[in-house]
């Protein structure tokens, strides 16, 4: 398999500028292409292609066999994308919006989840859908459900911010043998484009990956909020702060040896996520900081996330519920000079 | 070892304040609790106590500037050595916040217009401010300071054989940091901290990108405005909408002219009464009330009432009582509006302005429903006194339900006072003063008051309006409950 030609720095030949949502696309296009066990399962993913268009054309492509319009019921996507996967087949589940995964909490929680550890009968399905906020979608259509699911075992979440690494991620997860979880952040659907190589590769899961290089704080990210500690980062080294980027990808299992390698560095941890505070990874993070890498601490570990509220639907009550630039740069210009 | 002093929060809804004064120069002795330096917020203006007895090292927030509570505006040297402190000139501590500078307070006490001004009423002084507690007879010894560092300093410091206690500090708080160790291994000294930012000076420099991007307010200097250097912020320029000018600037400077920048005080009044004609569309009813049997009361008693209670009795809070029995009767004026929902105050806290030589200020008598007479007035005469002496505390500006301020006091006939937010009405006293008046088609000499009421139509009709007024009147002119 073609690894990552971002990795290898190995540049393709016949590359194009591609959207998120068209990276997710051309994902399972190609691997309906490669396996014929590859299904598409969701709601209004067939004749109309995908409340965002990202199956759009894949049922003239694939047929109505492989591409399967649901009643508007996550219970059963997930139930019938399950027992699909018991008899060979490898289903794609849409959630239209992430929000309403947790209509399926309990088929993913105690069957996805638990089918390896039970019968020694693991379920390989994507679930995957639009997540987060920053688009005034208001409660219902702007959530971060993740940390649901890191919580349970059994299960591989994923959350990407490059379009490769979306393409990437979203091939590995279908040719997964487990259950997958893969949040798309809506918010980069159409804003980043990127070039993608023409050949096929995949971007390993559970392997977090430097954005940018730094030496005084690590600033740990992943989804949409990753481009936000960019920006942050580029800010604070004018400055003469120099700080290291890491972007998670995956949530579960997490890459600890990155996270610890960067902080025996700079010594010093800001996590940055959209995702509200009481119980979000930040806190995990810091907890794997305590027991693994205590003697290398020169700072506490600070966090910047989204309020401990349902996201707000008036426009500038979610500006003041998101993370932003703003309050990247004060907590991580606090913990420089800490 | 230096103690960091912050910008204090002083209320639950207060995220700044503004500098006005510094009571002590770096190099001062201050003992702990001892007034440090003054504040001015959006609530109230304060003196911020000093945390910690030692020698004041370094000043880090001017005169003048704003910045978020938790900003560190200074630090003390509990050791004392503040001789041998370099004063380096320390980062300030971050700004996320785009704000821009306040101007520095002026002490001009301009009179100001009679409309908004407040009844203040004569105070006598019947307790002297405590006087600062002058606590820490003996400043801590240097060995019982802790030294601040972190499980990697500790670590450093033991694998290096390095004593924690003989390596100088940098960090937040004089805290030993990486810096410091990898310096002290390298057998240097101090370490300038990698983290000041090159050229950002001090707070005054906001943070430019979306501010800057607004379509620019920024006019020409005026021709005879001080230069910059003159005015610490130089905030001659910032755009504040409430401030915004309905001409083009240039208009305003012809002739002969002075330039005087707007005390923090002035700013959030015209700020708030802006915003309060901007979000309560105001009506005005006038009633006149006959005083004269209140007058009387208050003639034959007020001598007796000084000697035994030792605080003068004025007409406002019989003014009060009756208000209170107006609200009772009439309670939508005894609320606030939130969107689609009126809310109804169960408590009845009314705000009395009181004029200061620098501003205005709404101090607030809680629960005025459940005092008397005697009650009502030593409140007031304690909240104005202290808000005079700048020792109001935030909670006593806020939660008022209604207002009542007293252009009359000022012999104003009657005044159209605006709302003070949240409430959706406020009640303005003019003079008291006998007139002629027709009773049974006779004329005769009665003390005479115009009353004026403000209200938010949006939750307030002419209607009730009126019906509040006349109760406020029948309670007045038919006065008989006791004063005490």
């Amino acid at each position: 398999m073609a690894t990552a030609a971002k990795e290898t720095g190995i540049k393709p030949a016949a590359a194009t500028q591609v959207t998120f949502l068209e990276a997710i696309k051309q994902a399972m296009y190609e691997e309906m292409e490669r396996d014929p066990a590859v299904v598409l399962i969701g709601e209004d993913i067939g004749v109309y292609g995908g409340a965002f268009k990202t199956s759009e054309g894949l049922l003239e492509k694939f047929g109505w066999e492989r591409v399967i319009d649901t009643p508007i019921s996550e219970s059963a996507i997930v139930g019938a994308a399950c027992g699909m996967s018991y008899l060979g087949l490898r289903p794609i589940a849409e959630m239209q919006f992430i929000d309403f995964i947790v209509c399926a909490f309990n088929q993913i929680t105690n069957f996805v989840a638990k089918g390896h550890y039970l019968w020694n009968a693991p379920a390989p399905i994507v679930i995957r859908g639009p997540a987060g906020g920053g688009v005034h979608g208001g409660p219902f259509h702007s959530a971060n459900p993740e940390m649901y699911f890191v919580h349970t075992p059994g299960l591989k979440v994923i959350y990407p911010s490059t379009p490769y690494d979306a393409k990437g991620l979203l091939k590995a997860a279908v040719r997964d043998n487990n259950p997958v979880l893969f949040f798309e952040h809506k918010f980069l659907y159409r804003r980043i484009k990127e070039e993608l190589p023409a050949e096929d590769y995949t971007v390993p899961i559970g392997k977090a990956v430097v954005r940018r290089e730094g030496k005084h704080l690590t600033i740990i990210s992943y989804a949409a909020m990753m481009h936000t500690s960019l920006e942050a980062a580029a800010e604070l080294a004018q400055e003469g702060i120099e700080a290291e980027v890491i972007d998670l990808r995956t949530l579960l299992p997490l890459d600890e040896e990155t996270i610890l390698t960067s902080l025996k560095k700079t010594n010093k941890c800001l996590v940055v996520h959209e995702d509200t505070k009481t119980g979000g990874i930040a806190g995990e993070i810091a907890a794997i900081l305590c027991e693994r890498a205590f003697a290398d601490l020169d700072g506490p570990l600070m966090r910047v996330t989204a309020l401990d509220t349902p996201v707000p639907y008036s426009p500038p009550l979610e500006e003041y519920f998101l993370p932003n630039k703003e309050k990247v740069l004060h907590a991580a210009r606090q913990l420089a000079k800490y | 070892m230096a103690a960091d002093v912050v910008m204090p929060q002083m209320g639950e809804s207060i995220f700044e304040g503004t500098i006005t004064k510094w009571l002590k120069k770096p190099g001062d002795k201050v003992e702990r609790d001892e007034p440090l330096f003054e504040i001015s917020t959006d609530k109230v203006d304060a003196e911020i106590p000093s945390p910690s007895a030692g020698v004041l090292k370094e000043i880090k927030v001017k005169e003048g500037q704003t910045v978020p509570i938790n900003t560190v505006v200074a630090s003390i040297d509990a050791a004392g050595s503040a001789a041998a402190a370099p004063a380096q000139p320390s980062a300030p501590a971050p700004a996320p916040a785009p704000k821009a500078e306040t101007p520095k307070p002026t002490a001009a006490p301009a009179p100001q217009p009679a409309a908004s001004k407040p009844g203040p009423v004569p105070v006598p002084s019947p307790q002297a401010p405590a006087p600062p507690a002058a606590a820490a007879a003996s400043a801590p010894a240097k060995e019982g300071a802790r030294i601040h560092s972190s499980p990697l300093v500790r670590r450093m410091a033991k694998e290096h054989g390095i004593d924690l206690s003989t390596v100088p500090g940098t960090g937040a708080g004089g805290r030993i940091s990486k810096q410091d160790m990898e310096a002290a291994i390298a057998g240097g000294g101090g370490v300038p901290s990698p983290f000041e930012p090159a050229e950002e000076p001090a707070y005054s420099a906001p943070t430019p990108p979306p501010q800057a991007a607004r379509p620019a307010v920024v006019p020409p200097p005026p021709p005879a405005y001080a230069p910059a250097a003159a005015s610490p912020a130089g905030h001659g320029t910032q755009y504040i909408p409430s401030l915004q000018t309905g001409v083009p600037r240039e208009r305003l400077y012809f002739g002969n002219y002075e330039v005087e920048p707007l005390s923090t005080m002035r700013l959030k009044i015209a700020e708030h009464m802006v915003a309060s004609k901007h979000v309560s569309p105001h009506v005005y009813s006038v009633d006149e009330i006959d005083m004269s049997k209140v007058a009387a009361l208050r003639a034959k008693s007020k001598d007796e009432f000084e000697k035994q209670y030792g605080t003068k009795l004025t007409f406002m809070p019989f003014f009060v009582k009756a208000v209170v029995a107006g609200l009772r009767a009439f309670p939508t004026l005894n609320a606030s509006l939130d969107g689609t929902n009126v809310v109804l105050h169960k408590e009845i806290n009314v705000g009395i302005a009181v004029a200061l030589d620098w501003g205005l200020i709404v101090p607030v008598i809680k629960n005025a429903d459940e005092k008397n007479i005697l009650g009502i007035q030593r409140t007031m005469n304690d909240l104005a006194e202290r808000a005079r002496s700048k020792k109001l505390r935030p909670e006593e500006v806020q939660e008022g339900t209604f207002s009542i301020t007293n252009p009359g006091v000022f012999g104003g006939l009657f005044g159209l006072p605006v709302i003070s937010q949240p409430n959706v009405g406020i009640l303005g006293l003019g003079a008291i003063e006998k007139r002629p008046v027709v009773i049974n088609d006779s004329i005769a000499i009665r003390s005479m008051c115009y009353v004026t009421l403000s209200y938010d139509h949006r939750v307030v009709d002419g209607a009730v309006a009126h019906q509040f007024l006349h109760k406020v009147k029948e309670t007045l002119e038919t006065w008989s409950s006791p004063l005490v």
